[in-house]
């Protein structure tokens, strides 16, 4: 058990807590903010580099089995740190026009980024409860960042009171399943051969918790409030880092930790609850008028359709979910992007959709990436959207899931109208008043192209540099064993 | 019953260390004593009175920073139980840890979380 | 010799009293002490568990709770704090602006 060896697997982690370190000490010595911003880039490029060298790299565990490395957490790692590169790269502008621009937002993201990353590669639950506190906790903060305002102050409550709430579900779960087994390492929980109603218990319970974290239905209700008070550039962190890491951490429970003994199947309830999930989500964001809500419950619908490929369960409906988590982040981070932008323009409320009345042609630029982005959420064919949802329904059809495909594909066609009736709004409404929009910054604006740019990119059976994403994916589930159980 | 001998000793040593100490300052030191110098908290608050008093916020982000300083030690005492044993690359982690507890002490000082003033008004002292 | 049924039952209720404490209380300070019980009541299981199993990996895992619930209560009474500073209450039915 070399120490260093043990290091190198988690190495991305590693870089963002220490970058989080500096960036606190740079902030209290009051450093140029431009400074920390590029202090956080810089480490955040450097960890993608090496979360992209594990990608190909060999799978395994380490830390004395606590950490898993390689395949599904390689990506889960990739998946954190580029939401969390593209959050950063167009949060400067934004929280410089709200006035909230510190050195310790830049601090949060990084810890926060730590704990994401420990959760994604979590091979134990000790391991897994540690990454999704630490994850919690600075989300916390990071949701009352405006807290001299009312609704900043009040989302970050709701916020903390629920997720703590989830924290003690989940707890709660991990003890019952640690007290039913007697070890909380997935490989000698997978080990178990009869199965206590003990162990029931602490998974339903576990997955309780889960569930809050991923903002499934019923446990939903934190989620538009939360969306909606905190800074949208945060928002979508939350809405794409926290929730990609926190969906890889559930495949590898599901995939690693629960005993393949029949009756034990989660598929049941999985499917009961992505079903609900999809046609709330979905039918709720039709009668909201504030883009950030609207957005809060597309991401609940998207939740859904995340979870038709879990309740699959097979190597498929994993791989289509990791290819989801892969395209709603760039999707969302984008579309958020944009919205971040029209509400840096302090002289209207941009985030009522009717003030999105012409908007199409004054920046026609940040239109048109909104569009993409919006189309691609909605599932239409040339977007990376299509794609992912494609795979995770295929997946869920060949499990015989056929019920949840239907639906799946239902309240997708239903989704079309919230995103659409924006762009309606953009290009086809006369504006109610005369308005000049501020310019985007460069990297702003550039930071989305790149977003819109993988959008289209991977929305045509891509290759990516070695081989396409998808076989890339499912080689993680193939080659190493049935459902991904990786050997040391 | 005799292993207990060695606990009354000790109490014994603590006891005469003390009245040692205190009887020394007193009698090698200055001694100017006034109303604030004799408080039970000398610099904090009222101890006696009604418990529904309110005091200042200061006090409130002291206590915040006290739990989280206290309890971080817990992971201290495992390590220290088993030092011999665990060697060089766990003492090293342990470093890193103080490090960054350090780092986040640090960062409280400078920001300046324990310097605050009692107002009067608040602090209800007569 | 006390069997570890009654731990496990005495973490139960405890843990049923922090969830309906946190359903139908309106204090949000008095919420976030039950949201304590909740943790603190997991403790005990976990270290009933331990000792049952004689494994240490559960009193680990209390050490990581404990330090992680400090934690919580220390975000969450500031939030609280800047909820007071808002609302001059830190009754959770007047903090309403956001819904639908």
């Amino acid at each position: 058990m070399d120490y260093l060896y043990d290091l190198n697997t988690f190495i991305p982690a590693t870089i963002a807590a220490a970058a989080g370190l500096v960036v606190l000490m740079q902030s209290v010595y009051k450093v140029k903010i431009n400074t920390i911003f590029g202090v956080t880039v810089f480490s955040l490029v450097v960890a993608l580099l090496f979360a992209l060298r594990d990608l190909f790299g060999p799978v395994g565990t380490s830390f004395y089995d606590m950490v898993a490395y390689g395949g599904t957490a390689a990506f889960g790692t990739l998946l954190v740190i580029t939401g969390t590169l593209f959050c950063v790269l167009i949060s400067r502008d934004y929280l410089e026009a709200i006035d909230h621009h510190y050195g310790e937002v830049y601090a949060m993201i990084l810890f926060a980024t730590t704990g994401m990353v420990g959760l994604a590669v979590s091979n134990d639950l000790i391991m897994l409860f540690v990454g999704l506190e630490t994850m919690s906790i600075c989300l916390y903060v990071l949701a009352g960042l405006i807290k001299e305002e009312k609704t900043g102050a009040e989302s970050a409550l709701k916020y903390f009171l629920l997720g703590a709430f989830s924290t003690g579900f989940l707890l709660y779960g991990i003890a019952l399943i640690y007290g039913a087994t007697g070890s909380t390492n997935y490989a000698d929980i997978t080990a178990l051969t009869d199965i206590s109603p003990l162990f029931m218990a602490g998974s339903a319970l576990l997955l309780v918790g889960f569930f809050f974290k991923i903002s499934a239905v019923p446990f939903h209700m934190w989620t538009p409030d939360v969306y909606q008070g905190t800074p949208t550039t945060l928002t979508a962190y939350f809405a794409t880092a926290s929730k990609a890491a926190t969906f890889v951490a559930l495949i590898l429970v599901m995939s690693r930790m629960m005993p393949e003994i029949e009756g034990v199947g989660w598929t049941q309830a999985i499917s009961v609850i992505a079903i609900i999930t999809m046609i709330l989500g979905n039918l709720i964001a039709l009668v909201q008028d504030n883009v950030k809500r609207m957005l809060a419950y597309s991401s609940i619908a998207h939740a859904g359709y995340l979870l038709v490929g879990l309740a699959a369960g097979t190597a498929d409906g994993y791989t289509g979910v990791l290819y989801y988590l892969f395209a709603y982040t760039v999707m969302n981070i984008g579309a958020f992007g944009v919205i971040a932008f029209y509400e840096r323009n302090q002289a209207l409320d941009f985030t009522d959709v009717n003030n999105y009345a012409g908007l199409g042609y004054k920046q026609p630029v940040m239109a048109v990436l909104l569009s993409v982005f919006l189309f691609s959420l909605a599932g239409i064919p040339p977007f990376v959207g299509f794609l992912a949802k494609y795979y995770v329904f295929a997946a869920a059809v060949n499990a015989g899931h056929i019920t949840l495909a239907v639906v799946g594909v239902l309240t997708t066609a239903a989704s079309v109208y919230y995103y659409l009736r924006v762009m309606v709004f953009m290009y086809f409404r006369e504006p109610h008043k005369e308005f000049d929009l501020v310019n985007p910054g460069a990297i702003f604006k550039y930071a989305l192209i790149v977003l819109c740019v993988l959008t289209v990119y991977y929305g045509v059976e891509p290759v990516f540099p070695m081989g396409s994403l998808i076989e890339l994916l499912t080689s993680y589930y193939t080659e190493t064993g049935p459902a991904g159980m990786a050997g040391p | 019953m005799e292993s207990y001998i060695p606990i009354i000793v000790l109490l014994g040593i603590a006891l005469v260390l003390a009245l040692l100490l205190m009887s020394l300052s007193r009698l090698l030191g200055p001694f100017r004593p006034n109303t604030n110098k004799l408080n039970p908290y000398e610099s904090g608050m009222d101890p006696v009175g009604q418990a529904r008093e309110r005091y200042s916020i200061g006090f409130y982000l002291v206590a915040m920073e006290f739990i989280i300083f206290d309890l971080e030690v817990v992971f201290l005492f495992p390590w220290a139980v088993k030092f011999t044993e665990l060697g060089f690359g766990t003492f090293v982690a342990m470093v890193i840890f103080i490090i960054i507890l350090f780092i986040g002490l640090f960062y409280t000082l400078k920001k300046g979380t324990i310097y605050f003033e009692l107002k009067p008004s608040i602090s209800n002292r007569t | 010799m006390i069997g570890i049924d009654w731990y496990l039952a005495l973490s139960a209720v405890l843990f049923i009293i922090g969830v309906i404490g946190v359903l139908i209380r309106r204090n949000a300070i008095v919420i976030l002490m039950c949201v304590e019980l909740m943790l603190n009541s997991v403790n005990i299981s976990l270290i009933a568990f331990a000792s049952h199993h004689g494994d240490i990996t559960g009193q680990v895992l209390v050490f990581f709770v404990l330090a992680v619930a400090a934690a919580e209560a220390v975000i969450g009474l500031a939030i609280i704090l800047a909820i007071f500073r808002n609302n001059l209450s830190i009754d959770i039915t007047k903090v309403n602006l956001l819904r639908w």
